[in-house]
């Protein structure tokens, strides 16, 4: 540093400098490309060797028919229903609560110990193993409640599962409504709840639907609560239909029906010995992707609607 | 709108005397005013009189309390926890004490536009409607020409009754802050509280901006806070300097600006300090 010594402008390597600082720039630049390329193709790896293996074998008798013994008549009606009814379930029970949950801890609670001892657990709930909830479920919904081994009952421990995800998420989006947003509407003389379900709410939907499709998209490949409150691995019947003809026309008969999941029927195919039954599992590992990307591209579609509508 | 209301007294008590030409109607009046934010004395025994129908504006130098006081007006320090009033602030022709009354009830009757344009995330329409559903307004007709006579008194109108339905974000910065004003005057504020409204904005928005002002003035009472003393020599009846907490002068805009009494006003409104 002694040539800095006076300040003398003509003494400073202003080439050199720029030149180590844009090779500095690319060197990190090149590095992330690698360490995001590992990511990317491990990911893809896994997907096109799953895709390779499962998608000649999807058709649309493979997601008409029941499960079998014969591998190449088996097909997965059953668990894609399963899961598309247990995943309403979740969706019905985990967004409210979590947005009113998020709302209360964010806007309404006050701030004392109690709120904080809350706040703190709720983050640290997100980080339980669902494990854990399975054995809370059996405890207490199948054998306290004496609820079976139901829809409903998947549906709710999916639910408390994915709770603090959606909670975590909801109060996210509300902090990040700007604070001039309330002034303005407070200033009107607007009371809270009015403040929060006029003009915080709908500014905050976009980052709140994010986080309720972060915490389905977990609870859609979730197995170990679901085999732990006892879902059945081999289902040859479908639970009744919610619509009837009959008035009044909605059945909530499914809601106490056994069932099985989709990532359950992929366990079970997988551990038998035979290839055919693991090609089944790919196939059925691209369909529980697939219905991830429709909840996604759901969500996307969404989020466009309300930001055209508040726009 | 103007019924009964009291005539100023003809000695106020401020620092340095007033400063006064004419008596005028009083549209409210701060008497001994004191707040503190959590343990900080942030304003110290304010007495203000607010002139019915004219423009009254709060300057100084950055951090003596003026954006503090006019948010008094509306209770905005309530939203917040660790702040506390104490004196009166009064409305009349009721004489209700707003630092006493309700907030959501002093923020029906006390309307308020922010240093940065701030619309929501709705239609123009809405955006103007707001105030009025609030209020539980719900008949189309009534909120339609409620919301165009809004307009028409912000000066928008003409530039905005073809696209009522566009999102207000598509309003350039002058047009949203205009927008806001429409907002605030749209429910009939007795009082409009402006905090710093052309801080924000360019030359050009700024002028059309203080027009409107100079024109709401002379309908309703408007308090407003600005960092530029040209702005408050341009738009306002009357002025009241404040420095740390303190309201040093008040008087007519012309004779504070001219001829202040006292010599902290007189070195701000030169420049030797703020």
């Amino acid at each position: 540093m002694t040539h800095l010594s006076g300040f003398r402008e003509e003494q400073i390597d202003y080439a050199g400098l720029i030149t180590r600082a844009k090779r500095g720039d690319l060197l990190f630049g090149l590095i992330g490309l690698v360490v995001m390329m590992i990511a990317i193709l491990t990911l893809m790896t896994l997907i096109v060797d799953l895709a390779l293996d499962g998608i000649p074998r999807l058709s649309w008798d493979f997601l008409t028919n029941f499960p079998s013994r014969r591998a190449a008549q088996a097909g997965i009606l059953s668990p894609l229903v399963g899961t598309t009814l247990v995943m309403l379930v979740t969706a019905i029970l985990a967004i409210p609560l979590g947005v009113m949950a998020g709302l209360y801890l964010e806007e309404y609670a006050p701030k004392n110990l109690l709120t904080n001892i809350i706040e703190i657990n709720v983050t640290n709930l997100a980080g339980v193993p669902s494990i854990i909830y399975g054995l809370l479920a059996l405890g207490l919904f199948v054998q306290t409640f004496g609820m079976g081994e139901t829809i409903l009952v998947a549906g709710m421990v999916l639910a408390l599962l994915i709770l603090p995800v959606v909670i975590v998420a909801t109060r996210e989006a509300i902090r990040a409504v700007p604070g001039e947003m309330r002034e303005a509407a407070f200033a009107l003389g607007a009371d809270k709840w009015q403040t929060m379900a006029f003009y915080v709410l709908p500014v905050a939907t976009p980052g709140i639907l994010t986080g309720a499709i972060v915490g389905l998209a977990r609870a859609i490949g979730e197995t170990a609560p679901i085999i732990t409150i006892g879902a059945l691995t081999f289902i040859a019947f479908l639970p009744p239909s919610p619509i009837q003809a009959e008035p009044p026309f909605l059945n909530f008969q499914w809601l106490n029906s056994p069932f099985t999941v989709m990532p359950i029927q992929m366990f079970n195919w997988v551990s038998r010995p035979q290839e055919a039954f693991h090609i089944n599992a790919a196939a059925t590992g691209i369909v529980l992707m697939g219905m991830t990307l429709l909840m996604n591209g759901l969500a996307v579609w969404l989020r466009y609607r309300i930001r055209r509508q508040v726009k | 709108m103007n019924q009964n209301l009291p005539e100023s007294r003809t000695s106020l008590e401020t620092e340095e005397g007033e400063n006064l030409s004419k008596p005028f109607n009083l549209r409210a009046e701060v008497r001994r005013l004191n707040f503190w934010y959590g343990n900080f004395h942030a304003l110290k025994e304010i007495e203000l009189p607010i002139a019915d129908r004219h423009v009254t504006a709060l300057i100084g130098p950055s951090g003596c309390g003026k954006s503090t006081l006019l948010r008094c007006f509306n209770r905005m320090h309530d939203l917040y926890p660790g702040n506390r009033y104490g004196g009166e602030i009064r409305l009349f022709p009721d004489d209700s004490n707003l630092v006493e009354l309700d907030p959501m009830l002093v923020r029906m009757r006390v309307g308020m536009v922010f240093q940065k344009p701030n619309p929501f995330p709705k239609s123009i329409f809405e955006n103007v409607a707001s105030g009025l559903r609030i209020r539980g307004l719900r008949k189309r007709s009534l909120l339609q020409e409620r919301v165009e006579w809004a307009l028409e008194q912000a000066a928008l109108w003409d530039e905005v009754k073809d696209r009522l339905e566009a999102s207000a974000f598509e309003l350039s910065g002058g047009q949203q802050q205009r927008l806001c004003i429409a907002r605030a005057l749209a429910p009939g504020p007795e009082l409009l509280l402006l905090d710093e409204p052309t801080s924000a904005l360019d030359p050009i928005a700024t002028s059309k901006v203080e027009d409107l002002i100079c024109k709401l003035g002379k309908a309703i009472t408007v308090v407003i806070v600005t960092h530029n003393m040209h702005q408050a020599a341009r738009i306002s009846d009357f002025t009241a300097f404040m420095h740390l907490g303190h309201l040093v002068e008040f008087g007519d805009t012309g004779t504070l600006f001219t001829a202040p009494k006292s010599e902290r006003t007189s070195a701000y409104i030169t420049g030797r300090f703020g």
